[in-house]
């Protein structure tokens, strides 16, 4: 298979294969100005969120990490960060900067938003000019970091789709690539199982201290995620019990071994497979993941989830020959063939790799083209 | 290719999955998935695709086996054919207050 792609090559080296220009609020009351940037400055994107005012703590350095991750990302060619005070948002544009990408930041306070939309604009403008000059080089799908989560799963997930996703990782690992999975809720019940992926006993043990605190945090609130894992959704489609989700979930992303178990938004240092403990909510952990600086991302579906990010390309797939019929504009690859037997996973494998190639090219992904771009930031505890 | 509905993750597996809808009292063929073993159940219920048949008898309060792993303790007694999912199998993890 042709594995040669164009993408942008970063001031640091890292392979994006967008090229996006982001004006990115550094909390909830610079939304509107990014927006109105955004509206002045054609190519640029406003990532508008609900939080960064009195976050403190992990939870502080949480939003920090997924602002400045979401700015390091290699789709992203140049950052315009607006925060109502300039404290914060320096920090976010320090962690950026060392990229070696333009960014520029700007306070409201003192200024008021007229002022700070005409300031950020003219930087946007010239921002965009820069990241429109770029040229696009020859590279290599091993270039991409390509991060997997599943979503609306049912029983086809387990049975189709994420073992062919699978395969694909495995593939992407032996040219050299970077793929990241997670859900640390959603391995439950198969965590004796994921714990031999490992590269080593202390990865191991690194993962499933991580599952036992998160077990203990659901513990410790009087609470259990039955209703929850596995969703109605998961019920819906045939999924009874969260072991049998959990044996589905794991294979997604391949056999090989596991070098690194990530914290949220936390970047893989060299090639290979990571665990990184996220949500198991789409939206929440596909931003994890690009903020991590995965740059596409493959997310199985059974039921029929329909998320998207931003600035990392979502590419769909599920085996449910229903969903394929009835959210078929979702869909970017059906796969509900291994169901029928009429192809292998191997051959399921050709038709997701041919898409994420595609994608790599530069093809709108079904959640590029319907605008979605669910940005949306975990938060660990409440605000001061 | 086989006329089968229904497919099977490991030898040993007590439920099958349906990839096409079953009706009751419906005579249908399932494979494994990679050996490409048959099994022939006659269905006692309507088992949408994505459901679970039970390929063997299995008795209330057993764990029930898939993927050749455990994934749950059955609730009830089941029959072979009979259609397997919340209302006769629960998790074994989550049961805090139960």
């Amino acid at each position: 298979m042709e594995t040669k792609i164009s993408g942008y090559r970063r001031e640091n080296g890292r392979i994006g294969i967008r090229n996006h220009v982001i004006i990115l609020p550094v909390d909830d009351l610079s939304n509107s100005s990014c927006e109105a940037v955004a509206h002045n400055i054609a190519g640029t994107l406003a990532l508008p969120h609900p939080y960064g005012r009195l976050q403190f703590g992990a939870d502080l350095d949480l939003h920090f990490k997924t602002l400045i991750g979401a700015g390091r990302n290699p789709n992203v060619a140049a950052v315009v960060i607006i925060g109502i005070e300039p404290n914060w948002a320096k920090i976010i544009a320090d962690g950026i900067a060392e990229t070696g990408k333009p960014v520029a930041y700007f306070g409201i306070e003192g200024y008021g938003d007229l002022k700070t939309i005409e300031r950020a604009s003219r930087k946007a403008q010239e921002f965009v000019q820069y990241a429109t000059s770029l040229e696009k080089v020859e590279c290599d799908i091993k270039d991409l970091v390509v991060s997997f989560k599943c979503g609306e799963s049912d029983t086809t997930t387990g049975l189709a789709s994420n073992p062919t996703a699978g395969v694909v990782g495995d593939r992407l690992v032996e040219m050299g690539g970077t793929v990241i999975f997670g859900e640390t809720p959603e391995t439950t019940g198969a965590e004796h199982i994921l714990a031999k992926h490992f590269a080593t006993p202390e990865l191991s043990e690194k993962y499933l201290k991580i599952h036992k605190d998160y077990m203990d945090l659901i513990e410790s609130k009087g609470a259990d995620l039955l209703g929850t894992q596995p969703t109605q959704g998961n019920i819906a489609g045939g999924l009874t019990t969260i072991e049998e989700k959990a044996l589905g979930n794991i294979t997604k992303a391949g056999k090989s071994p596991i070098v690194g178990v990530l914290a949220p938004c936390e970047e893989p240092i060299a090639p290979g497979r990571y665990f990184m403990d996220t949500s198991s909510a789409a939206a929440e952990c596909v931003t994890s993941m690009m903020a991590a600086g995965a740059t596409l991302h493959i997310f199985i579906t059974g039921q029929g989830n329909i998320v998207g990010n931003p600035l990392e390309p979502v590419v769909k797939m599920t085996a449910n020959p229903n969903t394929a019929t009835s959210m078929s504009e979702h869909i970017d690859v059906d796969i509900s063939g291994v169901l029928s037997r009429e192809i292998n996973m191997e051959q399921a494998a050709d038709k997701v790799m041919e898409c994420v190639i595609k994608t790599a090219r530069g093809r709108l992904t079904d959640a590029e083209a319907l605008n979605h771009k669910e940005f949306v930031l975990t938060r660990l505890y409440p605000s001061a | 290719m086989s006329s089968h509905k229904f497919l099977v993750h490991e030898d040993g597996d007590y439920v099958g999955v349906a990839v096409k809808n079953i009706q009751a009292g419906e005579k249908v063929l399932g494979v494994e998935i990679h050996s490409g073993k048959e099994y022939q159940v006659k269905s006692n219920h309507d088992i949408p695709l994505g459901h679970k048949i039970a390929l063997q008898a299995i008795k209330n309060g057993e764990a029930v086996i898939k993927y050749g792993e455990n994934i749950g303790i059955a609730t009830a007694d089941a029959k072979i054919g009979d259609w397997v999912h919340t209302h006769n199998l629960r998790t074994a993890r989550w049961d805090y207050g139960n």
